[in-house]
């Protein structure tokens, strides 16, 4: 460290040595780096983990007019309904009460979704479940009526853990804690009475 | 244009300063690098004591990592680790990390052991650093062997029965001991899970510990080198050391050398031959724990046969399990029982030369031995050589003390 | 300059002792089998195999069907349509709907999985073994390599039907052995001897890289690597000459 260190040689090429040093520590750093890649990418999802979150197949005649399944995809609970006349004539009507009534917050639905009923087709609603607040699973709701929450309630999706109110499409309500409508996931038609959650389709 | 990058320096350098005042950072940095002077003559046999620490790392970091992906139970460990190498991405290069650095570990380190009894690095005053290196040695066999129990495959459970059952040699409370250890009736998943415990926390943080004990050691008396004479004893007008030169640079640089060259044959093995032969991974050990059927052919890690060639030598189980531990306790004691006037094999009479080089041979020739299949003629060879070994170390008690020594110089030579 | 001959000879004498100890650890009398699990060819037709004739009754429970695809070229149709079966997932391992219990009840034995056989058998045993399936005179299947094996010769209509030729040994100690010879085909099946070694030795192939499907992977970065340290080490050695021009 010192100047004058004994063991210094009078005329030592120290341009050389400074591009060594560069040279030695950037092969070194980039070394590094290469090496922490394998490290970084161990904490992706595994093969395993794709393969279960792999698309899941429904078989939508189980799903019965006015009624809601739920499957799991991902570690997610995704509701499916079947929404009749009855049902879809509930959704219009309310869009001054509602935080986002046009789907404008693009992350939380595909494109094809975009629009009054949050859906590929208007009779069915595919919606990841978890309230977009602190993630439970709403109650569905879909009787009009008067509640202790909610003199005038249009039938929805009602949150018990803060109670967060979303319609029948999934879209919430002004004034409530959560911050979104709920998400709609990826989903397409094999045929007319085969859903698969996980593939995104055309609209 | 230059005003803002002299300004960065002035910033950078006043920061340094503040950590500087509040923590002996540049202190550290004089006191074992900069300013700790080491003998010139370092030769070859020099490299190991960076390249263990180097391993070190490469055995904590890596291991850190496995543990995200392992299940230590013995329902879950096989398909666990079969789940590494193949469904978490660049699993297998984790793995094949820490496996290969385990068997690379020992070679370093017996190369470093090595280097020590040639130079009589473990002479006065540097009893305390083999002391405490051996004692990184031993914890060093545990861990390994506690490691090798967890992928939970056919040697792993039949090492695990076998290494155990030596306990069980204890007269009369031997039973009491090799369940205790087990916690059990047999090897079983409340054994696989303590020895988790331990391979991955308990041992490495007496390791760490025992490497800052052995390194404060040697920087307390400094090092020793292939003449084996002090370079505190010829100091310039300076007060340092006329034969010793700064650690860093000149050590720092032959070492990233060193680094270099050990990488190369670590990534050659990782990459082109993982197993070495079924030396370094074993071919059984692919094969499920089944406690109802032990591989024909059992032997432990390579890096144990020495000593498993010592065990199976004796035909008597208690005998034999002394006879081993004796073999490493025997270590401990060189620096007592090497009483030559000179340290460095360089100077040494011919008789004590001879003495070490039959030590290794013995030391290799046992790992070889205790590799085999356990012939009756491999047998009669193991009790030769165990003789040999233990006969060592009362000769070179005998022969050190009067031996007839070449002159050693006043100065480190090249 | 003398000592440090000295210490290459010695270190040199360890690496050669080493090797040594390594080569003794191999070998077991059985013919030397080369595989190469970069031959794509190979793969595939050993994978057709192994899904044909082994999965039926062995799983390979660690080997999903979407790696295969991946490391053989096949996209997921093609796996779909050759590989996978009617009710299983591309992503799925592969298991077998033969129950432990039932394999116990045929054939005396559960069949182990073959995941990692070709890491825990090594290609050499395994081609030993698949060729060395004969009939035994009561008619019972038996394996010279594997005698007494709980499995019948599943791929007999390809290599026909063997048997095994003795001839008596003196072992030197006044006793006479029957060692085992050679094999005598008594019904040659539907491949010649030279294409049921081929299939043979495709389905080795298959086996050893399912035993480690990163294998290809490793070995193609590996060179890379290595290239990178010599690049390193050689600029790190320039480094340490140049400060040791110092040290006199």
């Amino acid at each position: 460290m010192s100047s004058d260190d004994k063991n210094h040689q009078q005329g030592a090429d120290m341009g050389r040595r400074r591009m060594l040093i560069g040279a030695t520590s950037a092969l070194g750093a980039v070394g590094v780096g290469f090496v922490a890649v394998p490290f970084l990418k161990s904490w992706m999802p595994s093969a395993r983990a794709k393969a279960v979150g792999a698309p899941v197949e429904v078989d939508l005649r189980t799903v019965k007019p006015d009624q809601i399944i739920k499957v799991m995809w991902r570690g997610q609970t995704i509701g499916i309904m079947n929404r009749s006349k009855k049902l879809l004539d509930r959704i219009g009507g309310h869009d001054e009460q509602l935080s986002d009534p046009g789907s404008a917050v693009i992350d939380q639905q595909p494109e094809f979704a975009v629009n009054e009923f949050r859906s590929m087709k208007p009779e069915w609603l595919v919606l990841n479940m978890h309230c977009t607040h602190l993630g439970c699973i709403p109650q569905v709701l879909p009787e009009p009526g008067a509640y202790a929450w909610e003199a005038d309630w249009p039938g929805g999706f009602f949150c018990p853990c803060h109670k967060s109110k979303f319609d029948l499409s999934g879209r919430v309500f002004k004034g409530v804690p959560a911050p979104t409508n709920l998400i709609i996931p990826p989903y397409s038609f094999l045929d007319n009475n085969t859903l698969i959650i996980g593939v995104s389709g055309a609209a | 244009m230059a005003k803002p990058a002299s300004n960065l320096k002035k910033r950078g350098v006043e920061l340094f300063n503040w950590f500087d005042k509040r923590l002996p950072i540049s202190d550290f940095w004089e006191a074992h690098l900069a300013g700790y002077y080491a003998p010139k003559n370092f030769n070859f046999w020099y490299f190991f004591g960076s390249l263990a620490m180097l391993v070190l790392v490469i055995q904590i970091v890596t291991g850190i990592f496995l543990t995200m992906h392992y299940k230590p139970s013995a329902e879950d460990a096989f398909a666990s680790v079969e789940y590494i190498m193949r469904d978490v991405e660049w699993g297998w290069l984790i793995r094949y990390m820490h496996t290969t650095g385990a068997s690379l570990f020992f070679v370093v380190v017996y190369l470093h052991m090595f280097r020590g009894l040639m130079y009589g690095s473990y002479r006065k005053p540097r009893e305390l650093i083999w002391i405490f290196g051996m004692i990184i040695y031993v914890l060093l066999m545990a861990e390994a062997f506690m490691g090798y129990i967890l992928p939970w495959g056919q040697m792993s459970y039949w090492g695990a029965q076998v290494i155990v059952s030596l306990f069980g040699a204890v007269p009369k409370f031997g039973g009491l001991i090799t369940e205790w250890i087990r916690g059990d009736y047999f090897i079983a998943d409340a054994t696989l899970n303590r020895f988790f415990a331990l391979h991955v926390i308990a041992v490495p943080i007496m390791l760490l510990l025992l490497v800052v004990l052995h390194l404060s050691a040697l920087h307390q008396v400094g090092s020793n080198n292939p003449d084996g004479i002090e370079i505190k004893e010829h100091k310039g007008k300076d007060g340092k050391p006329l034969d010793g030169i700064p650690f860093h640079p000149y050590y720092t640089v032959k070492d990233i050398f060193g680094v270099g060259v050990f990488l190369f044959i670590f990534a050659f093995i990782i990459f082109f031959s993982p197993d070495l032969g079924g030396l370094f991974l074993e071919h059984d050990n692919f094969v499920p724990a089944d406690s109802m059927v032990t591989p024909i052919h059992i032997k432990p890690s390579w890096y144990f046969t020495p000593f498993y060639a010592i065990l199976r030598a004796v035909p008597d189980k208690l005998a034999g399990v002394i006879t081993m531990f004796s073999a490493i306790i025997m270590l401990f004691l060189l620096p007592w029982l090497d009483r030559s006037p000179v340290k460095s094999i360089r100077y040494r009479g011919w008789i004590t030369k001879f003495l070490i080089i039959l030590f290794a041979a013995a030391f290799i020739r046992l790992g070889m031995l205790g590799l085999g299949e356990g012939t009756i003629a491999e047998t009669i060879e193991s009790r030769i050589w165990t003789f040999i070994y233990f006969a060592f170390f009362a000769l070179l008690w005998f022969f050190s003390k009067h031996e007839k020594t070449k002159p050693v110089p006043e100065r480190v030579t090249k | 300059m003398t000592r440090l001959i000295k210490n290459n000879v010695l270190f040199a004498a360890l690496l050669m002792l080493f090797s040594a100890t390594v080569a003794a650890s191999g070998g077991g009398g059985l013919k030397q089998v080369n595989v190469n699990v970069q031959d794509t060819g190979a793969l595939q037709r050993g994978a057709v195999e192994f899904v044909n004739n082994c999965l039926s009754c062995h799983a390979a429970a660690y080997m999903r069907y979407s790696r295969l695809g991946q490391d053989l070229g096949l996209s997921d149709d093609q796996v779909r349509e050759s590989f996978l079966p009617a009710n299983a997932k591309i992503g799925d391992t592969m298991t077998v709907s033969m129950s432990d219990d039932e394999a116990k009840a045929w054939f005396g034995n559960k069949a182990p999985d073959l995941s990692v056989i070709g890491r825990a058998r090594g290609a050499n045993w395994l081609y030993a073994y698949l060729t060395s399936f004969y009939q035994d005179d009561s008619g019972q299947w038996n394996n010279t390599v594997f005698p007494d094996v709980a499995m019948p010769h599943v791929l007999w209509n390809l290599q026909g039907i063997q048997k095994a030729v003795y001839h008596e040994e003196d072992d030197g100690y006044g006793g006479v052995h029957n060692v085992f010879s050679h094999f005598e085909m008594t019904s040659p099946g539907t491949q010649s001897v030279e294409e049921y070694e081929q299939t043979v030795h495709d389905l080795v192939t298959y086996l050893v890289y399912m035993g480690e499907p990163a294998r290809i992977q490793r070995e193609s970065i590996g060179v890379w690597v290595l290239l990178f340290l010599v690049l390193f080490t050689f600029v790190a050695y320039l480094l340490k000459v140049e400060y040791w021009k110092d040290i006199h």
